[in-house]
């Protein structure tokens, strides 16, 4: 089977507008979650996320462009533009047909959903915008970037909820391992925080008024968060070949499902995913240093995966990290697996662990090493990143230092 | 000792738990009534909507919200202090 590498990285999120300045937000362990600032946020009563912040998308894109690119596609475009230019992939003929992208998004084009909506039903006009529909469309992100960097080959959308990054990067590693393609863009995007977005969040009560806290005894919910991260996954003889600067290699991949129930997490159904990536890798449970954990804030969820990791991990979970930046991004939906792979590649690469951020006061029912508060050096060579998602959809990834 | 509130709460439980008003006793709990976390949230809503009223209840931990559901009749009491507390 053929060895896959990361050769580019690009991100858009609340702690930065590009990779480095996101991850160099996890190394400060800085939390970017803040008040939300939207129209009509006092009819919300969830009134803080992960927003991205100083953000001019006419700093970004024309005004033709912006008629068909939702915030969502916006975020992907920056990144997955980033990921090449850091990549220095040349698309020529042979590799435009070699190349392809797999997007995760749970939600789509929400913006354009939420203002047309209120353009029919508030405002009670009988005409839209004739692009609402390319707008919206949940597939939109995936094709401007296959469109923008000439990519060929097989393209689409992966929407798994909160499991959509690390579904979509997971196909994207099978296509190159099996063959199907050479260089595959692929990650995630989404941007929920709008006023439908929170209030259909807001009614299943599991939302956090007052921050997120993973893994921490005071933890009363999760926090949304929005952006993007998009890599370049090449066929490893190709990358090296061309002399590119290789940030890690993916390893492994395993998907299961809970079959359980449509919202509680099931820990069953999180071990099998990451006893699978395991597996699939051929690596040993005490090879892996770090895990960046789905980490939701919520009790639940929690509690279930860190006795998950004690199942698979057994007296070697005791000696393992494990930590949740989305105490300092918040929860990406369907964005959240590639924002999270930075941690990884950074635990890899560089050598630091980002931390848990917000943590108050230890769980006996999380008690794992958390990484509290303060990133920390460590060498690692092994690292898994969990997504857990509504409707019991696991996806888990292994990857290597190179 | 029958009121409005109380019918109009029996009603909501009931319809959760999938038997007749008249049914709901005020000392059942939850789990007597086999109503899962999904249906105490959806019970919740209906509250909200019928009483217009904001009820305290985060599902990430349901026992410690400032809502009591202990059973029926600490639900019952909880909800006429809020419609209490919005008529005050």
């Amino acid at each position: 089977m053929r060895r896959v590498v990361i050769t580019g990285q690009g991100a858009v999120s609340a702690l930065g507008h590009t990779a480095p300045t996101t991850m160099e937000g996890m190394r400060e362990g800085r939390c970017a979650i803040g008040p939300l600032e939207m129209r009509d946020v006092e009819r919300l009563s969830i009134g803080i996320g992960g927003q991205v912040r100083s953000y001019d998308e006419k700093a970004h894109f024309t005004r033709q462009e912006l008629t068909f690119f939702d915030r969502f596609t916006q975020f992907a475009l920056i990144a997955g533009q980033e990921a090449m230019t850091q990549s220095g992939l040349e698309v020529d003929e042979e590799t435009a047909l070699r190349a392809g992208c797999v997007v995760g998004t749970s939600g789509g084009g929400l913006h354009t959903v939420d203002d047309n909506y209120r353009t029919v039903y508030e405002e009670g006009k009988n005409r839209v915008h004739p692009f609402v529909v390319p707008r919206l469309m949940n597939n939109a992100a995936a094709s401007h970037l296959s469109m923008k960097h000439d990519l060929r080959g097989p393209s689409f959308t992966v929407a798994t909820a909160c499991a959509s990054s690390n579904h979509a990067m997971g196909q994207a590693f099978h296509m190159i391992q099996s063959g199907m393609a050479d260089v595959m863009l692929t990650g995630g995007s989404e941007s929920m925080l709008v006023f439908g977005g929170i209030k259909a969040w807001e009614g299943l009560r599991v939302m956090s008024k007052d921050g997120c806290r993973p893994f921490c005894k005071t933890r009363n919910g999760m926090v949304q968060g929005e952006g993007a991260a998009i890599f370049v996954f090449e066929e490893y003889e190709r990358a090296r070949a061309r002399g590119a600067d290789i940030l890690a290699e993916v390893v492994g991949f395993a998907m299961s499902a809970d079959a359980s129930d449509i919202v509680m997490p099931n820990s069953d159904g999180a071990q099998r995913a990451m006893a699978g990536a395991l597996q699939s890798a051929g690596i040993n449970a005490d090879e892996v240093g770090y895990i960046n954990a789905h980490g939701t804030g919520t009790a639940a969820n929690d509690r279930t995966e860190c006795a998950a990791v004690r199942a698979v991990f057994g007296d070697h979970a005791d000696r393992l990290m494990i930590s949740s930046t989305k105490s300092m991004h918040g929860h990406l939906i369907g964005g959240t697996g590639a924002v999270e792979l930075l941690a990884c590649i950074m635990a890899l690469r560089d050598g630091v662990i980002a931390p848990t951020a917000n943590h108050v006061e230890g769980d006996p029912e999380c008690d794992l090493d958390v990484v509290p508060n303060e990133a920390r050096d460590a060498d690692v060579s092994v690292v898994l990143t969990n997504a857990f998602a509504f409707g019991g959809l696991n996806a888990v990834l292994a990857l290597r230092k190179v | 000792m029958s009121d409005d509130v109380t019918e109009k709460m029996r009603a909501i439980i009931a319809e959760q738990a999938l038997i007749d008003p008249t049914e709901v006793s005020m000392d059942a709990t939850l789990e007597d009534l086999g109503i899962d976390s999904l249906g105490l949230v959806e019970a919740v809503f209906a509250i909200e909507e019928t009483f217009d009223v904001q009820v305290p209840f985060n599902a990430n931990d349901p026992a410690d919200s400032a809502f009591d559901i202990s059973n029926v009749q600490s639900m019952v009491d909880a909800v006429k202090a809020l419609v209490a507390q919005k008529a005050g």
